[in-house]
């Protein structure tokens, strides 16, 4: 189960200094935590791919920030992310909500999220994982740890 | 009206320890004019993302101001740029390259060109230091005041567009431009935008 304070207490251990988001009706309520963190910054961007080059630029700045979405703008994005993760390589990390998942599974939902959201990131070369709600902020911890050891570009998908 | 390459060597003159980012048509001349480290060419690029590679570059390194060279058919494509930027002031000086057209597809003529007043939409946003320069003498005249003090700064400059270009190459590999921007960065020590 994921929550603001848990997830700004594990993003500031792992270092990271700036989340660049734009929030959906779920990750929304984190903005409290994320708004008050002490050790990193909340950076408010107007579209999804803008906030991919923001994070972009951030990097070759030397620090360390993810990029917290919706799916929505994840399928706006494709080509800041194409150019980011593909042609500067820079091991961008994405954490992504997955509306309408839930429902989706239980055939409650008409909403194509769900159905585009995993094949898109595959058809982008992204490698991902989706942290439901046995997962806690710990392991989206250990998802960033892992990708940036590797230097890796990675996404954790949320369902919604 | 001025020539691209006009424009761009009044802003040589002026860019001190800044990093340069240069998009588009900008891209195929810059690199003729300045070709250190701090001089990014951003080929290939996510269209319309260069002010937003800029900002966050900014955001990481506020001591060093970032200057980026973005043409008006990349500004259309990410106006919310200006917003961001706003909201997140930092010393990026944003040189919007207005010849009404995508000169890289051939010249077709931009939606609106002509009609926006890219001046406006960026006091509009909030951004307080908007400059706009339809000649060289005047850009000329105007640029140490216009590069002078901290960002943001949005500079509009109306050059002559230019047919028969081709999409611009980087002058070497991304992967290489990436380690020396870093090395520099990391390296040098900036003086504070004055
Ligand atoms: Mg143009």
């Amino acid at each position: 189960m994921f929550d603001g304070p848990s997830v700004v207490a594990a993003l500031e251990d792992c270092g990271v200094t700036h989340v660049v988001w734009l929030p959906d009706s779920d990750i929304g309520r984190w903005e409290p935590a994320l708004r008050t963190a002490s050790c990193l910054q909340l950076l408010r961007v107007c579209r999804e791919g803008e906030a991919i080059a923001l994070a972009a630029g951030l990097h070759l700045g030397g620090k360390r920030p993810i990029v917290l979405i919706q799916c929505t703008g994840l399928f706006e994005a494709g080509d800041s992310l194409r150019n980011i993760v593909h042609d500067l390589h820079l091991p961008l990390f994405l954490v992504i909500g997955v509306r309408s998942y839930h429902a989706h599974q239980r055939g409650a939902s008409t909403d194509s999220c769900p159905i585009f959201t995993e094949p898109i990131l595959r058809a982008w070369q992204l490698p991902y994982v989706l942290l439901d709600d046995r997962h806690r902020a710990a392991d989206l911890a250990a998802a960033y740890r892992q990708a940036q050891a590797k230097n890796q570009a990675f996404a954790v998908l949320l369902p919604e | 009206m001025m020539t691209l390459r006009e424009a761009l060597e009044i802003l040589a003159h002026h860019r001190g320890q800044r990093i340069v980012i240069a998009t588009m048509s900008s891209a195929s001349v810059w690199p003729s004019l300045s070709d250190t480290p701090l001089d990014f060419i951003y080929v290939p690029s996510a269209m319309g993302q260069g002010p937003s590679l800029a900002h966050g570059l900014a955001l990481a390194q506020p001591e060093r101001g970032v200057i980026v060279l973005n043409g008006d058919g990349c500004m259309l494509m990410n106006l919310g740029c200006l917003v961001t930027l706003a909201e997140h002031p930092a010393n990026v000086y944003l040189l919007i390259i207005d010849n009404g057209l995508y000169e890289v597809t051939g010249g077709q003529p931009t939606p609106g060109a002509g009609r926006i007043d890219f001046a406006a939409l960026a006091r509009a946003v909030g951004i307080a230091r908007v400059y706009s320069y339809d000649n060289a003498s005047a850009w000329r005249a105007g640029a140490a005041e216009a590069l002078t003090g901290p960002g943001p700064v949005v500079i509009w400059l109306k050059v002559e567009g230019r047919l028969g270009q081709s999409a611009p190459k980087a002058p070497r590999p991304m992967a290489e431009q990436i380690q020396r921007l870093r090395q520099a960065i990391t390296e040098q020590i900036p003086e504070p935008p004055s």
